[in-house]
């Protein structure tokens, strides 16, 4: 965090002045370790076990806020005689199917639903990323639920998670993640001593957690252990997300993303979601109970918001022109489909991915095999100069005269240069004031899209088809101002909030939302960041001037609200749990919720209520049930829907690794997502034979003074002669036993590509002993590309395709290599020494592992 | 020159007497560096505005000088970031200003080896020509059922994560309204 979030990090170092302990686990001892409490070596890709062994240690010394865990969680509820965990499995929970490699989630299912997990398309799910839509809520569940609030029933979530996890013992940690018992006590004991009425402990996780093929349980182990803890919904307490760019939050609230709609609402898929009913139902859940059963309304006003008066309820708002979604068409399949030859044009706005997406050389042969490519960037990228300068040109891949892919290269305006919001990494939208015009022919994108949308509409304004109506209806009638027509971001704004179709007037949040298209609203959950007519993200009042919260401060979805679920910071009756975490609490006198935040419930809903019975929607949601998105209002130690890969979090090991899976016969996550195309490859894990050939795992992260793909930072002089130079980072036992010098070159090969760095031996790399054996890593930052003030290999280059189920991100934070001494070769012979490494590890290209390994010393049955 | 002034020159002095004992402070100021003005100061004027690297999401002031970016700080008002900016943060007027920026619109043709200009206007023009284009080729009405499908499997997009929300808000209604909907972005890298 020091490293990547420097400035967010004051505050780890504030709490560590009051008293906190800080922890930092990372496999490299960074600026972070220099000054946390305890530094903790991990293994990459082995976080599951790590955190699953503090799960166990809490749960084996009753160590749990049993008072929050009972009243605000799902411990109690009974779960289907059905299920059958990993335990039973060899590393399989009940509902396999091999064929698709997928579950079917019935038996996953509280009991007395089994029927409604609302999956059976799991496999349709893991295409559409899924996972992604519960970002601002849960998944569907029966609210009617069997509770024991003894927790003795032995299918019971607190049973059951004490089963899932008691063989991740202090002894099994050690050996899985190379850290030692007693480091591991000492972080189990400091981080449950943080918990109970007075106390609160904070997770605090950068993005790199989501870049595994198990990405999404690795942040459900750790959100288990906060609500067992009783740290959701508390002052001091939570999961953080440090994202890393800045507006990544926003760019899935208003997403620019396959799968999804403003505010997480479905893209519809054409077998699922033939009608507007349809879709909504699939959203809404009729008879659910919780917030998200106002969703027709959402849904509704999204579309009023697209086609204003062509949208009509008569005509289902135009739903008929929403494309719908067959399957697979994120950002790692549409690579594939260029290299096809599937894909005529490519947009890449502000975005790197010669560089930043794994398997640089994909992505760079999949746009030199375009009709078209559009690039705006402040800088000459890499993704831009593929053609001219890349590697591929280097080994005779790519010629340029051969090269058909016709580049426009438009240049963009900085941050300064256009106004607009940020969403930042705690869901606040700040909102930026432009300070000068942009240079030469440099635009916003808000510029750019606009006047597109103009010539295209004019090119078909005569236009018979059908198809053209979507864009012919579109409102896009922006106002503009200044020498180049700049469009009104604040007017985006305005629409982005939401307003009353009659009047114009700006909406005051979501629950003004109807579903008779009376309102238009362009993202939901942003509804009432333009409340009153007033642009509330633009809120300046000094920290000087205002409390803590500092709620007059920009402005947070939803609701300008804080701390999402902050009715658990007051116990059950609505009190505060103590007077040192008072944050939210019910006033009795005046009948309402009250506090620093802006209560996350009805604000009038007493603690006392209970729904009648069949309530649905935000009825159906008791006045102790804090969760109010999720179907039964409760906090998910066990997640019956929703999760792809499995209701609890489950040790695998990285699709790349040394190791066999100390804990189960199942080696890797079942279900991740591979891709058999010729371009990839996986480097042979146990149980396969030849994973020898890769010995070496490998990390990478950020540097403090680069930026992601480097676009932002190599041609920025005072930061490119900070950190002129690729390097990678070994330990002197590896330097040792490879033959590295300090300061020499290295070279790194993997089953995708060979890239070269400079050495830098340091005890910042730690070999850990992992299942009776020694296993080196080295770590090297991913910034580097061939153009800029400074450049360098790609480290990105040596990762192939393999995605989390849930959200279809890769795995990017591990992987295994070799390494050798001195520099990489160049040209054909580049090429050659990857074809050699493939002969010996057996990689056939288009061929990836098996998926199930269950079946004893690889012996391969399942997907191939 | 006085001698009370002779002696009220001497840093020493002024450190003993003074309120700065340490002499880190006012007492070691030259009379150079007391004449000089802050870049900050002489500002036509200051937009508040926000770091585009990391997503902690710290406040900046923006200096503008003759229309040009003089100086970029934190904004000590923010309760996120209290004034402070990092090495990133710090450099982001060297980023803004930086001679390496491309401010016109280059173009290369198919099987060229070089770039070429061109004009912003026709750049726009031949990009919509190319959409409407690759729209035609490549449309999908229906799938085998008759089911609606309404897309375009030719195009795709890539956005960063430094783009804003009203950016995003239409680039998305855009590419949806033309049935393109290949669009990612960073979010799921």
């Amino acid at each position: 965090m020091a490293e990547a979030h420097p400035v967010g990090f004051q505050w780890v170092m504030e709490a560590k002045r009051k008293g906190a302990k800080v922890f930092h686990v990372d496999p490299r001892f960074t600026r972070t370790s220099a000054v946390a409490d305890e530094y903790v070596p991990i293994r990459a890709g082995t976080d599951i076990a790590l955190l699953g062994g503090v799960v166990r240690y809490i749960l084996d010394n009753e160590l749990d806020f049993r008072e929050y865990v009972l009243a605000y969680t799902n411990a109690a509820t009974i779960v289907s005689e059905e299920f059958s965990d990993t335990e039973d499995g060899d590393g399989f929970f009940s509902g396999f199917d091999p064929e698709t490699g997928t579950y079917v989630q019935d038996s996953w299912q509280y009991e007395g639903h089994e029927g409604s997990s609302g999956s059976g398309h799991t496999a349709q799910e893991r295409d559409s990323a899924a996972g992604l839509t519960h970002e601002s809520h849960g998944a569907p569940v029966g609210g009617q639920t069997r509770r024991d609030e003894t927790l003795q029933h032995p299918r019971c979530v607190y049973q059951i998670l004490k089963r899932h996890f008691s063989r991740y013992t202090p002894e099994m940690v050690e050996r899985v993640c190379g850290i030692s018992q007693a480091q591991f006590l000492e972080l189990a004991r400091a981080w449950t001593a943080n918990s109970g009425r007075n106390r609160t402990g904070m997770l605090i996780y950068s993005v790199g957690w989501t870049q595994h093929s198990v990405g999404v349980q690795y942040i459900r182990t750790g959100a288990i252990i906060q609500l067992l803890l009783g740290n959701m919904g508390r002052p001091g307490g939570g999961v953080m997300a440090l994202r890393g760019h800045a507006s990544i939050q926003g760019s899935t609230d208003i997403p620019t993303l396959f799968n999804l709609l403003p505010g997480y609402l479905p893209m519809p898929h054409h077998a699922e979601h033939p009608s507007f009913d349809e879709w909504v139902d699939s959203i809404r859940h009729p008879g659910q109970k919780g917030f998200w059963g106002n969703a027709r309304s959402f849904a509704a006003s999204l579309l009023k918001a697209y086609w204003g008066d062509a949208a009509t309820p008569e005509n289902d708002f135009c739903y008929g022109y929403l494309p719908r979604l067959t399957g697979d068409h994120g950002t790692y399949q549409q690579v594939l489909n260029m290299i096809d030859g599937k894909i005529k044009g490519y947009f890449l706005l502000g975005q790197n991915p010669a560089v930043g997406s794994a398997h640089g050389r994909a992505q760079r042969l999949g746009m030199a095999n375009l009709d078209w490519l559009v690039v705006r960037d402040l800088f000459m990228i890499e993704s831009a100069t593929f053609w001219q300068n890349g590697p591929e040109v280097t080994t005779g891949e790519i010629v340029p005269e051969e090269c058909r892919t016709e580049v426009f290269f438009l240049p963009a305006a900085s941050h300064v240069e256009k106004e607009g919001t940020f969403t930042q990494t705690q869901r606040l939208l700040q909102w930026r004031e432009k300070a000068v015009e942009p240079p030469g022919d440099a635009r916003s994108e808000l510029w750019f899209f606009y006047h597109l949308g103009h010539k295209l509409r004019e090119k078909l304004a005569d236009s018979p088809l059908p198809r053209d109506r979507a864009l012919l209806d579109l409102t896009w009638d922006y106002p503009t101002h200044g020498p180049h027509a700049e469009p009104s971001a604040e007017a985006v704004l305005r629409e982005i909030n939401g307003y009353d179709v009659a009047t114009g007037r700006p909406l005051s949040g979501f629950a003004e939302a109807r579903a008779d298209g009376s309102t238009a609203i362009g993202c939901w959950i942003y509804s009432g960041v333009y409340a009153d007519g007033v642009n509330q993200a633009a809120r300046r009042r000094s920290r000087h001037e205002q409390d803590w919260v500092a709620a007059e401060w920009g402005w947070a979805w939803p609701a300008n609200r804080r701390i999402l679920y902050n009715r658990a910071s007051a116990d059950p009756d609505g009190n505060p749990w103590s007077e040192r975490k008072r944050y939210v609490w019910w006033d009795a006198e005046k009948s309402e919720w009250t506090g620093y935040d802006v209560p996350d419930f009805e604000k009038t809903k007493p603690p006392s209520y209970r729904p009648p019975a069949g309530a649905s929607g935000p009825e159906g949601i008791a006045g102790d049930d804090p969760f109010v998105m999720q179907g039964d209002g409760k906090g998910w130690l066990y997640a019956p829907s929703g999760v792809l890969d499995g209701p609890l979090p489950t040790h695998y090991e990285p699709v790349e690794s040394p190791v066999r899976n100390p804990l189960y016969g199942q080696q890797a996550n079942p279900t991740r997502k591979m891709y058999a195309h010729p371009v990839n490859s996986v480097n042979p894990s146990p149980p396969q034979e030849h994973a020898q050939v890769f010995p070496y795992v490998f990390t990478v992260s950020r540097l403090t003074e680069h930026h992601t793909a480097g676009a932002m930072s190599r041609t920025v002089s005072p930061l490119a002669e900070l950190q002129p130079e690729m390097f990678v980072e070994v330990s002197p036992a590896l330097a040792g036993e490879v033959g590295l010098t300090h300061l020499g070159w290295a070279h790194l090969v993997s089953g995708r590509a060979v890239i070269e760095a400079k050495v830098l031996v340091t005890d910042r790399l730690t070999p850990l002993r992992v299942d009776g054996r020694i296993i080196h890593q080295v770590w090297l930052p991913y910034h580097f590309g061939f153009e800029g003030l400074v450049t360098g290999d790609s480290a990105n280059d040596l990762f192939g395709i393999s995605l989390d189920p849930n959200v279809l991100i890769q795995e990017s934070k591990v992987g295994t290599c070799d390494v050798r001494p001195g520099r990489r070769p160049i040209g054909p012979a580049l090429l050659e020494l990857v074809a050699d490494y493939q002969r010996r590890a057996g990689i056939v290209p288009g061929q990836h592992a098996p998926a199930v390994t269950t079946d004893d010393e690889g012996k391969e049955h399942g997907a191939s | 020159m006085g001698l009370r002034t002779f002696i009220e020159g001497w840093p020493v002095y002024r450190q003993l007497t003074g309120t700065d004992p340490l002499g880190r402070g006012a007492a070691a100021k030259s009379d150079v560096s007391r004449a000089l003005t802050a870049r900050t100061d002489t500002a036509d004027s200051v937009a508040r505005s926000v770091c585009p690297y990391c997503a902690v999401g710290c406040g900046q002031r923006v200096f503008v000088k003759d229309g040009r970016v003089s100086q970029i700080e934190g904004d000590p008002d923010s309760p996120i970031s209290r004034g402070r900016l990092c090495p990133k943060g710090s450099a982001s007027k060297s980023l803004v200003t930086s001679p390496l920026r491309q401010t016109t619109v280059r173009y290369r043709r198919p099987y060229s080896t070089q770039w070429e200009d061109l004009e912003l206007d026709t750049a726009l023009d031949m990009i919509a020509d190319r959409i409407l284009a690759a729209r035609e080729q490549t449309w999908e009405d229906v799938d085998t059922q008759g089911r609606p499908l309404n897309r375009t499997l030719g195009i795709s997009s890539l956005g960063g994560a430094t783009l804003d929300n009203e950016e995003n808000y239409l680039i998305k209604k855009l590419f949806t309204a033309m049935g393109a909907l290949q669009i990612e972005n960073q979010a799921r890298i």
